[in-house]
């Protein structure tokens, strides 16, 4: 049947006034972004600023988004062949170059780089991957005569994909997890890559907890550092004015950012939707300016230094020599280094976060987490079953909260120094998206998406000041081909049938 | 005089069309949504065990009538009261959801409210929310997997197949309540509504759009639901075929008042009932039915 429609549609001719106005105007549109953002830089020179032109580059960046403006009409009208034989070529040389580049060294490197339009590798590197999945799809049309997907259709298959990656996730959980228990014993495993995990996982906790809030409640919050804030000041407060260790501070800081999740969520939790996320926004930022402005306690923005390492439970201290009890090297019988106190970091939110994954995963069977699902689809329906929505409302933003708060708690300790300034609200947009991505209710979506947001850009050092362009370009991308998250997939939490009988039946 | 003399009085007092003991006693409800009176000094009584229809033109208030009856609307004047095994319950003075998690009132809506992305069995299971959160000791010990919380699940999935089997729907029990087609989801409405365990059902239009066989099967269903279950029907319906079918008793609002009540037979025939539904011209027909 497809290929009775692909042959019938493709006898019809190519309007080529139409064609050449939609590429004029893609031309036009690409010319005025790239005239002020990419064709001028200011440069730093003795005695102020000076201006350099980048003509050539805008020039490149209009002729690179014609020729993808007319790949992408030719593969819509079903003419995959031109695309296909002068794509492939294209993206092979340029690949080859590319790959020249990074192997050759600079010298080789600069004098190949002439034959590139753009000077920054990432960035050629970017339109390759597009041009190369553009060639893929008129490889797909030429061999199957359709052009791919309708978007119902991609949507059932990326369903599909995502039930059985969750599937798979039962499998891939414990793997993963086992990776990352033998992780910091890896040959490759350095200081830097360790700091990395460290991070990702903190994110990958971060985006657990809220997953709880926004992925199962659906009580969209945009205030979720504020919790990680208390969290972290509360076990920062405690540690320096009362001396208290880690160990007793952690449930201690867990209870204050539950509680101030209850607080602030009592009155905000009547409002529904948009409202909620509004003011959920303005008590985050609420309590980063109490917590600038309050100098006699908190020291304002001058921050908290001199915030105590964890001890090993208690036991042992991770320094070279202590004035009383023992360090962990000698505990052990190893010789000192400072990456010992690395690792155990490393364990500790790796531990952390396992406790909000296995909770979460628990209370997904038990009746509060369906109630919470319950109201995320229809609040009216759940009153009228006799659910207190208030209630039950409170109990998700509170866990979510404590989760939070642990987490800052660890932050606190890793970092030794903790400031107003970490706990912007870009922290709460980042683990939103996070949270977003993976696909809400996802949790190995969140596992997958706080690597790509958090542990990429970390590698890709160049991308750093396109950093929030990449961002905001991936999640325009994903809310237009998957608005439900990269892995959004609703396994459900009791079955009549068990899993095997009717599995990928449903949705 | 207490609210337990009250009712005892209006009780024994009682005499309803078409039989059966008072289980619910309206008095004087009034409701008023700023100058627009809704409602306006409407008094009934529905019995246990029996089907009572609450029919009328569109805007007759049919429905601000369930909204306060299930504490969605607190109304401006009058007494509700509900005459339950546990005790009598004054319905306006529940707060909100209590009224379904207490007063065993259970509702479903006019336009379908179920939980589309839960499945069919999620459904029926969230019904039951309020029992086993109880036996999960409020998430605490659910969280360490006790046997007293598997055994309330299970229980809870059983009486959930015992509905999914009355309403046909056992094969399609896993799957996403929103991929039923429309009249399944009728039906699953009402099953949810029923794993509340109600003493009084009110069903709000439960057979709009359904087709003459699906009708059919309401109305065998809803019989089997006040003759095996024993509670009380309340209904807001307009299609007539199922009104006259199954009702034992019926009240007719117009414009928010009251404008007659009775057994199907002497409502048929109440003029005041025909000049509502046809106008001033006598006719020999109230409906389709």
């Amino acid at each position: 049947m497809a290929v009775a429609e692909a042959q019938h549609t493709l006898a019809r001719p190519l309007d080529v006034p139409a064609v050449a106005k939609e590429l004029g105007a893609t031309g036009l549109v690409i010319f005025a972004l790239a005239f002020g953002l990419v064709g001028f830089e200011t440069l730093d020179v003795p005695g102020g600023i000076g201006i350099n032109t980048r003509f050539g580059d805008v020039v490149g960046a209009v002729a690179v988004g014609v020729l993808g403006r007319l790949a992408l009409i030719l593969l819509r009208e079903h003419r995959p062949k031109p695309v296909l034989f002068a794509g492939a070529p294209l993206a092979l040389v340029v690949l080859v170059l590319l790959l020249s580049i990074t192997l050759f060294g600079p010298e080789t490197g600069e004098a190949l780089k002439a034959f590139l339009p753009f000077k920054s590798p990432v960035v050629m590197w970017g339109i390759l991957v597009v041009a190369v999945i553009l060639v893929i799809r008129a490889g797909y049309a030429v061999t199957h005569m359709s052009s791919g997907l309708s978007p119902d259709e991609r949507e059932a298959k990326m369903d599909r994909l995502s039930a059985r990656v969750q599937r798979a996730a039962k499998l891939l959980g414990p793997l993963l997890l086992g990776f990352a228990l033998v992780f910091p014993f890896l040959p490759f495993a350095d200081r830097q890559l360790l700091d990395i995990g460290i991070l990702v996982l903190t994110y990958i906790m971060l985006g657990w907890g809220l997953n709880i809030v926004v992925g199962l409640a659906g009580l969209l919050d945009l205030g979720y550092v504020a919790f990680y804030a208390v969290g972290a000041y509360s076990f920062a407060l405690l540690a320096t004015y009362q001396g208290m260790s880690f160990w007793v501070c952690l449930p201690f800081a867990g209870l204050m950012a539950a509680t101030a999740g209850v607080l602030l969520g009592f009155p905000v939790l009547r409002l529904r939707g948009d409202y909620l996320a509004i003011v959920t926004l303005g008590f985050g930022e609420m309590i980063r300016v109490i917590l600038l402005n309050w100098y006699s306690f908190t020291k304002g923005p001058d921050g908290i230094s001199g915030i105590p390492r964890p001890s090993f439970f208690g036991i042992a201290e991770f320094t070279r020599s202590v004035d009383e009890g023992t360090t962990f090297a000698d505990l052990f019988g190893l010789t000192y280094s400072p990456t010992q106190r690395i690792i155990f970091l490393f364990y500790l939110i790796l531990a952390l976060a396992m406790v909000v994954n296995v909770f979460t995963m628990r209370i997904r069977k038990l009746p509060v987490s369906r109630a919470w699902e319950a109201l995320r689809e229809d609040e009216t329906a759940c009153r009228a079953l006799g659910i207190n929505p208030r209630n039950t409302k409170l109990t998700a933003f509170g866990i979510g909260a404590m989760f939070a708060g642990f987490a800052g708690s660890f932050f606190a300790t890793r970092q030794g120094f903790i400031s107003p300034e970490s706990f912007t609200f870009i922290e709460s947009a980042v683990i939103l998206a996070i949270v977003v991505l993976g696909g809400f209710g996802s949790q190995i979506g969140v596992v997958v998406a706080a690597i790509l947001l958090i542990g990429l850009p970390e590698f890709f050092r160049e991308l750093q000041q396109y950093r929030m362009l990449a961002f905001g370009m991936a999640m325009v991308l994903i809310m237009l081909w998957r608005p439900a998250g990269l892995l959004a997939h609703r396994e459900p939490t009791i079955r009549l049938f068990g899993a095997k009988g009717k599995a990928g039946a449903g949705s | 005089m207490s609210a337990e003399a009250i009712v005892e009085t209006i009780r024994t007092g009682a005499d309803i069309a078409g039989g059966g003991e008072a289980l619910l006693s309206v008095e004087h409800l009034t409701m008023r949504f700023g100058g627009l009176v809704a409602i306006d000094d409407v008094s009934f009584q529905a019995a246990d065990r029996r089907i009572t229809a609450i029919i009328g033109p569109n805007g007759a208030g049919k429905t601000t009538v369930f909204n306060c009856l299930t504490g969605f609307y607190k109304p401006t004047v009058g007494r509700l009261s509900l005459h339950h095994p546990k005790g009598d319950f004054l319905l306006e003075r529940i707060e909100g959801f209590k009224t379904a998690q207490s007063a065993g009132v259970a509702r479903t809506f006019q336009n379908i409210r179920l939980f589309p992305r839960m499945t069919v069995l999620e459904n029926l299971i969230v019904a039951q929310h309020n029992k086993l959160m109880r036996a999960s000791g409020y998430t605490v010990l659910g969280l360490f997997g006790l046997k007293v919380y598997r055994d309330a699940e299970q229980q809870a999935v059983e009486l959930a197949r015992y509905w999914l089997e009355r309403i046909h729907l056992t094969d399609k029990a896993d799957n996403d309540a929103g991929s039923l087609p429309y009249g399944d989801q009728r039906r699953l409405e009402i099953a949810r509504a029923m794993c509340t365990e109600p003493v009084l059902l009110c069903l709000d239009e439960p057979a709009a759009g359904l087709n003459a066989r699906e009708s059919h099967e309401l109305n065998a269903l809803l019989k089997y639901i006040r003759d095996e279950h024993r509670i009380g029907v309340l209904l807001i319906e307009h299609d007539m075929s199922v009104v006259m079918g199954i009702s034992d008793h019926i009240i007719v609002l117009d414009y928010g008042r009251k404008i007659s009540d009775g057994t199907p037979e002497q409502v048929r025939n109440d003029p005041a009932v025909i000049r509502a539904y046809l106008g001033e011209e006598e006719e020999e027909e109230t409906g389709d039915g």
